[in-house]
């Protein structure tokens, strides 16, 4: 092997075609490239299998959330946060509910906020079976990603029940939720915690002692713990390298203080670490979903929303009959409703780490500022440096144990 | 541990920097702070290496635009202490016409992308980053389009007018 040394021009790799010792190619590797699992580009300088230096380049899905979301009043920005990581968009709804309602401090019934927990966790457990899942196809095992994606699915017919939507959910509103859950959408939750701890054995039981799975992860992309929090590592990732750093525990929001569940954390940080920590997580959603079904059945039934009638709109059957209701639609559509000035910064534990929501209101409809603290942009800027070294192989695993959404990544 | 309280933290904070430090509000329990440009980096590295307060974990950084503020840009910077579990928010406000700031890079590499963000979308420029150069946008943006100034789409057009409501 050549002696490791990166040759750029601060932004690209350099080839020097003229140059007889050259043994260094340049590699693309992506904008779209099955591996890669969206769209994000890396230039490579590969000698051999092994990677000399790598510059990552994103936003080629773009959106300028950020910018829109100056120009649309509260309720219309949830859409535009479900296109963040759309795997798991529920968190990212509820997140950005909780964040506006911290703002106009309203009060959630105790039961939206148990319903809320439900769905967070579901999306979070359809999440870490993408991550998964892939990680496993990326290895080479293509059946233990069928076996979980069913379960994905069944948690997708919960979301449709609960909203009329699958994956880009919208589910919601401020200050609760746009209408109960149904009976088939409880049973098919009470009938999800039961068939699921099985499936996710047997995944299991397909990886974990699996020897080539523990050859192709083990040891690949060690992290330690400093170099992760330098990096503001958060989520799985970060509790993979030790760190038993999750926002539902140091910061609980909806009630998450009432639940118990453990955090788990790896040792080493490598891929196999992430793998397990998120198999782990998943067992204490279901622990999560769990508690909440129980305490949802003490609660008294019917309440699915707070008693704001100044940022909640009402039934549209009050709308056509009853006088203040149309009021308060009018009132709620047109923007004549002032919200406080301040600023908020609002995080949840999203299914890659700590969401933030840090919204600025001059007191207007729409936002004066708002900026989404994603945690797949910020996880994802050490995949390059960390890249340095590695087999081109090993890098395709570790891309994909990162579970970097793209739409999160470029908002 | 138990929890830092936000009137210690800020006496200390006072005690250290005297009135390059200013205490702007309070909103949800969440310290905000203001400094000057030529003392953010000895703020930050104090908060972060004191073992008293040990904000080790960057948040995140980004910035807000104030069109009809003389220094119009505010750089703001969110930090965690993890021992703690306390978030403090830093806010540097910077002239708008020659947005420069140093670098935070050298204390978090996590730094980097942050910064980089908020140079494409502001224009601040962060002195002493490695590689600052836009990252979400293409390369050759003439404009930094999180500023007010610059509209979300043609103003011109008069297909999307709403003459009724005036919006």
């Amino acid at each position: 092997m050549s002696e490791l040394k990166p040759r750029t021009n601060g932004n690209y790799p350099i080839f020097d075609d003229n140059d007889p010792q050259e043994e260094l190619i340049t590699l693309n590797l992506g904008p779209t490239h099955p591996a890669t699992h969206g769209v994000f580009q890396n230039v490579l300088q590969v000698d051999g299998e092994r990677i000399v230096s790598g510059v990552s380049t994103i936003g080629y899905i773009h959106r300028a959330f950020e910018k829109i979301a100056e120009h649309r009043p509260y309720y219309q920005i949830t859409p535009l946060t479900d296109r963040l990581n759309y795997c798991s968009s529920p968190i990212n709804n509820m997140g950005w509910h909780m964040t506006v309602e911290k703002l106009l401090s309203i009060e959630i019934p105790k039961r939206v906020q148990y319903m809320r927990v439900i769905i967070m966790e579901l999306a979070r457990i359809a999440d870490h079976i993408i991550c998964n899942g892939i990680l496993g196809v990326d290895t080479g095992a293509f059946s233990g990603f069928l076996y979980v994606m069913q379960e994905r699915e069944f948690i997708y017919e919960i979301f449709e029940e609960i909203c009329g939507a699958r994956l880009t959910t919208n589910i919601g509103r401020i200050g609760g939720f746009e209408r109960d859950f149904n009976e088939i959408a409880l049973n098919k939750i009470k009938q999800f915690v039961k068939r699921y701890p099985p499936v996710l054995t047997e995944f299991e039981e397909l990886f974990n002692r699996n020897r080539i799975f523990i050859e192709r992860t083990s040891g690949v992309a060690c992290v330690d713990p400093e170099t992760a929090l330098g990096y503001s590592w958060s989520g799985p990732l970060l509790r993979a390298t030790g760190v038993d750093y999750d926002v539902r525990a140091n910061e609980p929001y909806s009630s998450y203080d009432e639940f118990d569940f453990d955090i788990p954390v790896g040792k080493r940080g490598d891929v196999y670490d992430r793998y397990m920590v998120r198999n782990e997580e998943m067992r204490q959603s279901i622990r999560i979903i769990e508690q909440a079904m129980q305490k949802l059945e003490k609660e008294p039934r019917g309440v699915f929303h707070a008693d704001v009638p100044d940022f909640y709109l009402p039934p549209k059957e009050q709308v056509y009959n009853n006088m203040e209701a149309l009021i308060y639609h009018f009132k709620i559509v047109m923007g004549e409703i002032d919200t406080p000035k301040a600023e908020v910064y609002h995080a949840v534990e999203g299914a890659n780490g700590e969401l933030g929501f840090y919204l600025i209101s001059d007191g207007g409809r729409s936002p004066y500022r708002l900026h989404f603290r994603r945690p797949s942009f910020i996880n994802y800027q050490m995949y390059a440096p960390m890249s340095r070294g590695m087999l081109l192989s090993d890098a395709i695993i570790n891309m994909s144990s990162l579970n970097i959404i793209a739409g999160e990544l470029d908002a | 541990m138990g929890k830092l309280d936000n009137t210690v933290l800020f006496q200390q904070l006072h005690l250290k920097f005297g009135d390059h430090v200013k205490k702007i509000d309070e909103p949800f329990g969440l310290l905000t702070i203001e400094t000057v440009k030529d003392y953010i980096i000895d703020l930050l590295r104090f908060l972060k290496t004191d073992p008293q307060f040990q904000f080790i974990y960057l948040t995140d950084i980004t910035a807000v635009h104030y069109p009809e503020l003389e220094r119009s840009i505010a750089v703001v910077y969110h930090l965690h202490s993890l021992v703690h579990n306390v978030r403090i928010r830093i806010k540097v406000f910077i002239s708008g016409e020659q947005p420069e700031i140093p670098s935070a890079t050298a204390l978090w590499n996590g730094a980097n992308w942050m910064e980089r963000e908020t140079y494409d979308f502001f224009g601040v420029q962060f002195i002493g980053h490695p590689d600052l150069r836009r990252i979400l946008n293409v390369d050759d943006l003439p404009v930094f389009p999180m500023r007010k100034e610059y509209p979300l789409e043609d103003p011109n057009r008069v297909d999307k007018k709403d003459f009724f409501f005036g919006r």
